[in-house]
Order: structure tokens, then sequence, then C-alpha cells
């Protein structure tokens, strides 16, 4: 979303020009009365709150007694001590979920852009409509749908995949409930139209007559697609890889719901230590590690992938 | 060579019968569909559950078949009070985000000032941070401030959170907008405010409905956000998450399919209705 | 595949027998037998929605024909992909590949076929086309015209059989356009591949191609050299959509001998019998064909003076326009409606103006005659439409 918006704004503003020096007092200050408002609503509780909440990381002291900043960086260290697992396992459970949509979801974008022809719109409607169910509903239908006994526990039973998958670690027993895999189903699932949209934009936007072009030379449709289509979607395949890591990384719901203990991630963690444990400090500590890292992650994914470079 | 010959040499290989053949000219096609499968299916468990006569608390098996539920949707205490609640924040929400959104949009397309790449960056910000780091610190906020948490807390966090989206929507529509309409109009004696109402706005139109869209159903849905600065307040997502742990009555499943039909129906008819507008003037 | 690089220098023929295209109950091309020699610079023209864009797909192999072969030096290749064939196509609007730079668009071909050192083959290529300097530009940083030229290169470098170019100069303007025709010519006889050029632009066709043909409802009207489908055309469509025509109804009177009489509106007119391209005995209609820049005008007055044996129709100037080089004139002719008449700027008469009563006169030799069971006007106002 950044990255295919960000070269927009400067060009745009030049295309009308408005010499500052000519128009009246009343007249520059337009554009400030309106950013005032919502600006000033995103700096007080949004940015605001952010700072705050860094403060109170390197606070001590307790609720009867109050907090006090005392630059008491070790909470980090602590936090960081005792819970890296909950860390490395949000990261590892969105990366593959990231994967999974990646892989699900690019079918089902070109499919909507090249292949539905008029079926498009009903298609669409179709992947946008279940977002009008409550998610949480939804994710509780998981729980139906992957049940002990139900059919889809029972087929891979028959099948002895579940024997495998346990083999993997990444099942246990012959349930799948309560294990890494019902939670990376959960949030494939749940963050798998965040990686549709963007990327059936992205390839809306190919001229179909590139791949045209490409057949007419000599590149079968394998090729077709790793040199020509692939590249020209990066932008969504970017963009869409963002919106659902950021937001998988920091969900605790999927694991809430369809995990056991063990499939705790750091949302998890944060919610309980700022609502049950009311241990401040470290909820603010924990989320300032979750923050900086998604940030450092994404710097040098963008980085990586070379979007500035596209059209 | 004889023409037949080659007609039916080339023909065979076009419509060919070879199912494997098939499934490999197909196979985009099929993995997209069972995407979409995956995509669906929950919904299709809520509303088949939704006739469901559950015999304990939880709603996860199969037991009867029953429309109980749905001649008493708010059979369950607080539910629908919640649902309420849940539609009054989302309204308000919507409101306020789509203004404060709209403003900062129009001052971001259409002029120049200091300070825009901060602008910019403070409205990207909150849409690449995970929810539960804003939900945290804005409850740190209203904490130490003594402020109590209910329906403000939520309201506030929740225009904090849309009006991002907002913005997004409405600027690509005025930025792709081309400015010389506005200087059409006011050749043609319009005033500011004239040219504002009577072209700008019209044309930004669809793009605001969509932020406006956008934020009632992103707040409509919020848990996470909510989850803390709610205090003990119930919106729906809310009541969803408690009845986890306590029992889940058919009538949320009765809500969520009908929260889903009642959508898929609006898009329908604004996509008849759209169809037609455009046969009518092309 | 590439045992064929060897030789490059020639092009491949191309053979379309009982070759059609039906989407739905639209038929967009009836079943059409065409061959384009090797070498040769053939041109299909027509209006938009014609069938020309779809008969060169067909050749491309973007399209599969609904019947008949396509067949290319000799091999039928109607059931290869297009990444199998031996044809390169310039595309309308060009389609170059927004990521790559120039050179990898030019590349793109040789290393899809597997050819590792293509830097000497591209640098030529570029410089074929004068742009070496823009290498490593993309291509939305080049012109309209550099643009185009980067589409034929991409093509050429592959020594195709066959270069398809489907309306490649449609989005450039018209000097541009003059250009490239003149460019593209050069190209052409330069690396002697056969080249197939769709286009809606008469003039185009008639400037660059060796052999037109001339498409219209998904069939092939007429085909032949430029000059002759301008003399000679065989129907209404080519003679009102190439150049302008004068169409005149008329019987025939007499039908003996090299010439034929005929009657139209009371006056005589001759009509050499080779040039009627309808079977016509005494009593049919046909129609006769002038083109306007070969009738002359001349006053009333001076009727006396008209060369022998011309035909002459009398008249009345109703308009008169002048552009430069010629005087168009528009004269009323009792009973026969509008005639245009271009007049060369040599030696005005000062009577020629609106109101003037004229004598419209030619040589019958330059009278071609046409079948009168058709339309009259087709094609008529169909080039300007198309673009």
């Amino acid at each position: 979303m950044s990255t295919t918006e960000a070269p927009a704004p400067p060009e745009t503003a030049d295309a009308e020009p408005l010499p500052l020096r000519k128009t009246p007092t009343r007249k520059r200050l337009i554009p400030y009365w309106l950013l005032l408002p919502g600006m000033l609503w995103l700096i007080v509780f949004f940015a605001a709150p952010l700072v705050y909440q860094a403060s109170t990381s390197i606070q001590t002291g307790s609720l009867e007694e109050g907090f006090k900043v005392t630059w008491h960086f070790a909470t980090y260290w602590d936090a960081l001590g005792e819970y890296w697992p909950q860390f490395v396992r949000s990261v590892g459970y969105a990366g593959i979920a990231t994967a999974l949509c990646l892989l699900l979801g690019y079918p089902l974008a070109y499919l909507i852009a090249f292949k539905a022809g008029r079926w498009r719109n009903v298609v669409m409607i179709l992947v946008i409509a279940p977002f009008f169910t409550s998610f949480l509903i939804r994710t509780l239908a998981w729980k139906t749908i992957l049940a002990d006994g139900g059919p889809v526990v029972g087929a891979l039973n028959a099948l002895h995949l579940l024997d495998v998958t346990s083999a993997l670690g990444i099942t246990e027993g012959h349930r799948v409930l309560a294990t890494p895999l019902a939670v990376v189903c959960g949030l494939t699932y749940n963050f798998l139209p965040f990686m549709v949209l963007p990327l059936y934009t992205s390839l809306e936007r190919i001229d179909p007559r590139l791949h045209e072009a490409a057949g007419d030379l000599y590149a079968r449709p394998a090729t077709t697609f790793r040199k020509v289509t692939f590249p020209l979607s990066m932008p969504g395949v970017v963009a869409g890889t963002l919106l659902t890591f950021i937001p998988a990384a920091g969900d605790y719901i999927n694991a809430e719901l369809l995990g056991s203990t063990d499939q705790k991630m750091i949302g998890n963690v944060i919610q309980s230590q700022f609502l049950r444990v009311l241990d401040y400090p470290t909820a603010a500590a924990l989320s300032f590690i979750l923050m900086a890292a998604i940030l450092a992650m994404v710097t040098i994914y963008i980085r990586k992938s070379g979007t500035e470079d596209l059209v | 060579m004889a023409a037949t010959d080659t007609t039916t040499a080339a023909t065979a290989p076009r419509t060919g019968g070879n199912p494997l053949r098939w499934l490999r000219r197909n196979i985009v096609t099929l993995a997209g569909l069972a995407t979409l499968g995956y995509l669906i299916l929950p919904n299709v468990v809520v509303m088949v559950f939704s006739f469901n006569k559950p015999n304990g608390r939880f709603n996860y098996q199969w037991q009867h078949f029953s429309t109980d539920a749905w001649a008493d949707p708010c059979g369950v205490a607080d539910l629908c009070g919640s649902l309420g609640l849940s539609l009054q924040i989302a309204l308000w929400a919507t409101l306020g985000a789509t203004v404060l959104g709209t403003m900062i949009s129009f001052a971001l397309a259409r002029y120049r000032f200091r300070a825009r790449a901060g602008v910019n960056t403070l409205i990207f910000l909150p849409m690449a941070m995970p929810e539960v780091v804003m939900a945290a610190s804005l409850a740190t906020l209203f904490l130490n401030m003594g402020i109590e948490f209910g329906f403000w807390t939520i309201l506030i966090a929740h225009i904090m959170f849309c009006l991002s989206f907002v913005v997004t929507a409405v600027k690509a529509r005025v930025m792709s907008m081309d400015p010389r309409l506005e200087q059409a109009a006011q050749d043609l004696y319009a005033s500011p405010l004239q040219t504002f109402l009577r072209v700008t706005l019209p044309i930004a139109a669809p793009g605001i409905a969509s932020g406006a869209l956008l934020s009632f159903a992103l707040s409509f849905d919020d848990f996470i956000i909510t989850n803390f600065n709610a205090g003990s307040t119930v919106t729906f997502p809310m009541f969803v998450w408690g009845s986890a742990q306590r029992g889940t009555p058919v009538q949320i499943n009765v809500i969520g399919t009908a929260m889903f039909l009642v959508a898929v129906l609006c898009v329908l008819v604004g996509q008849v209705a759209g169809n037609r507008r455009k046969r009518s003037n092309p | 595949m590439t045992k064929n690089d060897q030789t490059q220098s020639s092009g491949g023929d191309v053979r379309l027998t009982g070759i059609s295209k039906t989407y739905g109950s639209f038929t967009a091309v009836h079943p059409l037998d065409l061959t384009v020699p090797a070498g040769s610079f053939f041109a299909l023209l027509g209006a938009s929605g014609c069938g020309k864009t779809t008969t060169l797909r067909m050749i491309a192999g973007l399209e599969d024909p609904t019947t008949g072969t396509v067949e290319l030096s000799g091999q039928d290749v109607t059931a290869l992909p297009p990444y199998k064939r031996q044809v390169n196509t310039v595309f309308q609007n060009y389609a170059l590949f927004p990521h790559l730079d120039i050179y990898e668009n030019v590349a793109f071909g040789l290393r899809r076929r597997g050819i590792k050192s293509v830097k000497k083959q591209v640098e030529e290529m570029l410089d074929l086309v004068q742009l070496g300097p823009m290498a490593r530009r993309k291509p939305q940083q080049l012109s309209g015209g550099q643009q185009q030229r980067v589409a034929v290169a991409r093509a050429l470098i592959n020594h195709p059989q066959v270069l398809l170019l489907d309306e490649p100069l449609g989005a450039l303007d018209l000097k541009l356009r003059r250009q490239m025709q003149l460019e593209l010519k050069r190209i052409q006889t330069e690396v002697g591949i056969t080249f197939v050029h769709v286009t809606h632009d008469q003039e185009e066709a008639m400037t660059m191609a060796d052999t037109v043909a001339v498409m219209n409802g998904g069939r092939v009207e007429q085909l032949g050299a430029p000059a002759d489908l301008y003399e000679n055309p065989a129907t209404t469509f080519v003679a009102n959509f190439l150049g302008t025509s004068n169409l005149i109804e008329a019987e025939v009177v007499e039908a003996a001998g090299e010439e034929l009489l005929l009657r139209a509106a009371d006056t005589k007119l001759r009509l050499p019998a080779a040039r009627c391209s309808a079977t016509a005995g005494s009593g049919d209609k046909v129609l006769a064909g002038i083109r306007p820049e070969k009738m002359a005008l001349a006053h009333t007055d001076d009727t006396g003076s008209l060369p022998d044996g011309h035909n002459q129709l009398p008249g009345r100037i109703k308009d008169a326009s002048f552009i430069g080089v010629s005087t168009q004139y528009v004269i009323e002719a009792p009973g026969l409606g509008e005639i245009s008449v271009y007049e060369q700027n040599i030696a005005r008469d000062g009577r020629l103006v609106p109101g003037a009563e004229v004598v419209v006169h030619w040589n019958p030799a330059h009278t071609f005659g046409l079948d009168a069971a058709q339309d009259i006007a087709a094609g008529a106002d169909l080039d300007e439409e198309a673009a």
C-alpha cells in the first residue's frame, strides 16, 4: 500500500502550481485548517500514546504504589528472556501463514483478473462477503470444521496424514485443534483477503497484450509467468505480504481460539500482561520489541524486493 | 498436403479430450476455486449451524435441525444490546473518521504545505502497526490520564484507526481527478465554494463512500483495540469472544448469517442498479 | 526452431487456407484463402472491425482459427502455440515490458530460445533502429516513435520468417508516421523478411506495401498492387475506401467491340469493355466510376473546344475549395447528383466559381465499370472513423 502510492503525491502537487507568494494569508492557511483536526486526533491518540508507552516500558513500581520512570531497561531483557519462544512462534506462524496466503491467494487473484470473465464480479463478491460476518464467528466456525470427530480430521486420519504431521511436530496425536496446524490454518484464513485484493489490483493492471507479446517472443506459459506476470505483480505481492504478515504477527485471537497454551503468540502475552497480570511495563516493553522487530523486517523486505524500481 | 487432412489435424488439439491435458490447462482456475472454497467454507458452516439445536452450551457439534434461534434472535441476554452498541459505535466512528479523513485527503491532494512527509508518515503508520501495539499504547494513556473506559474510549480508538483508511481511499480518488475540471468550473463562473460543492465533492464521492464503508466494517468488526479500551463495555465482537469461553449461543450464528446475507444482497442490488444505469445512459 | 536461424536473410511465405474465425454467432473472418509471397511487404487494409487484426492474430497464433490452416514456408503451424512459431509481432501500442529496460526488452526473445551471448546481436539491432544510447532506459522514458522502434527491434532480432505489424504507427502523430513509414520500408528492404502489416490507413498501406488486400466485413474484397487497386477497383467498397470515386449509375445501351456505350441521365458515356468488372449486356445497369483528379472542368461557353471523344457531363458548380496544390469542386449534375472534381492549380479559370454552368469532361479510358447491384456508398466514410 505504501510502496505503490509513495511516489504519487509530489508529482500531482506540482501539476497544479499554487504560487505561495501571491496567495493571501487566509488562503495559504486552508490546508493547515483542513489538516488540523485529523492530525491532532492522530497525534493525541496515536503518536502520544506510543511515546507514553515508551516511557512506561522503562518504569518500575506496582499497581498499589504507582509506576515511576526509573530508566529500567532491564525490563526489555527480562521480557525477551522470558518470552522469546512466543516471539519466535509469532514470527514463524505469521511467516508461514503469509507464505500460504501468497500460495493460495495468487491463483485466486489470477483467476479473478484474467480468467473469470463475466463471473469476475461474482467471485469478487464471494471474496469480500465473508468480511461482513464477524471474523470471530468465522474463526469459531473453524472449531467446528477441525473438530476431533469431524470429517476433516476423519479424512486426514484415514489418509494417515496426521501421523505425518505429528512426526513433523505441527499436530499432536490424532487431532488438529489445539495444535500449530490449527493456528496457522486460522491465521491463513483470516488474512487471505488482505493478500488477494492487492494481488488482484496489481494483476488487473497488467496489459494482457504483454502476455501475448511474451508468447510471441518464444516464452512458454510458465516462462511468461516467471518473467513477465510475476515481476509485474510485485507491488501487489509486497503490499499483500505486508498486509498479511503485520497483523498476523500481532494476532492473538487465532492462538486463543484454535490453539492451546503451547501455541501462545506474543499478542497473547501482551494481552494477558496488560489486561490480566496488569504488569504494564512488561506489556509496553513487549509491544515495543514487537513493533521494532516488525519495522526492521518490513524495511529490509521492501529494500530487498526492490519495488521502488517498478512501475 | 490435402486441405481436409490438415484441418482435422489442426482442430484436434484445440478441442483436446485428454483429461490430463485439461487438468494442466485449468490448474490455475481449479486452484483459485479451491482457495475460494476455503474462504467461503466457514460462512457455510456458520449458516448451517444457525439451524442447530446443540445439547450443551457450545454450538460446535451438529445435533438436531431447528429454527428456534432464528425465531428468537435476541433470546440470549446482552446479545442484541451488544449488537446495538456496536452499530452505534460503528456509525459514529464512520462519521468522525470520514469527515476528518476527507479533510486531510483534500489537503494532501490539492494543496502544497510544509511537513507533507510528516503528515504522510503519520497517516501510514497506524496501518503498518500491529493492532495490539496501538491498543496497548492507547489504553496505557487512558489509564494514566484516569479516563474511564467505555463508549467514548472505544469511539476515540475506532476513529483513530479508521482515519488512515479513509485518507487512503479518498486521496486516491481526488488525485486521479483532473485538476482542470476545477479550473473549468471556475472559468464557468463558479465560486470556490460552488466549485467544491458542485464539482469536486461529487467526483470525490465514490472515494468517500468506499472509505466510509471500510470504516464501518473495520469499526463494527474490531476486536483487539476494543478489547484493550472497552473496560466493562461489551460490543458485539466482545460478546462473541466472551461466549467462546462461556458457551456459544446459536443466536450468534443467526446474526452472523443475517449480516452476511444482508451484505451480499446490498452488493447485488447495487450491482444490478449500476448495470441498469450503465445500460440506460451509456 | 533454431535451425532456421541460418536462413535469416530470407523471409518465408504465409499461406492461409480456408481460414475463418467465429465468436458465438458473430463471424469475424469468413473462410479466407490468402498467400503472402516470401520477402514481400503485404498490407491488410480495412476499417476497424473488418477482421484484419483477427487474421493477423491467427497467423501469430494468438487466436485459434475456427476452420482452416496456417502454413509458414510450407509447414503447417495451425496447432502450434505462438511461442513455437517463427513469427513475431509488433503490437498495437507496442506492449513493451515496463519492468525491463530497452536492452532486456530486445533481448527477451533470444534469451527465451536459450541463446546465451546476446550482447552483440542486441547492440547491432539497437543500432539498426538508432537507439544504441537508450539501451538502459525503461520503455516509459521513451517517446512514442522510439517505443515503436524498440517494438520493431524486439521482434526483428529473432529473425522471424514473417514479421506481423498490428497498426504499428497508429499511436504516432502524422509527421512521425510518415517518417516511420519510410523507416519501416527501409528496414524491410534491408532485412528481406516478409512483412504483414495491418492498417486502416489507405495511404499508409499504399506507400509501404507491395501488395494490399482490402478487407471488409470479414472478407477480402480485392487484392493487388496498390496502383492496380487504385486504378481498377473491383467493388464499390474498394473504389470508395481507397481514395475517392465518382460512381455514376448508368444503363448499357450498346455492348459491342472494345467499348461499352452507356446512358446516364440522357448523357452518353463511353467505357472500355476491358475495364468493366461486371458482365454487362445491352440493357444492363452498371456503375461508371471516375477518379476526381482524372476529370477536368470547362466553362459552358468553352464546350466547343473540348478534346475529341471525351466523356462530357453538364452541371453547375455548387462548391469550390482551394487546398493549395489543387482546387476541389463539387458539381451538381442534373439527374446524377454530386460529382467531385479535383483541378490542379496550373491555369486557374476565373469564371469557375460557385453557380457557374460547367461541363465536366474526361478521357473515356479512365472510366471503370462496376456491377450496379452493390451499395453505391460502401466504404465511403470509413477511413476517417477507423482511427
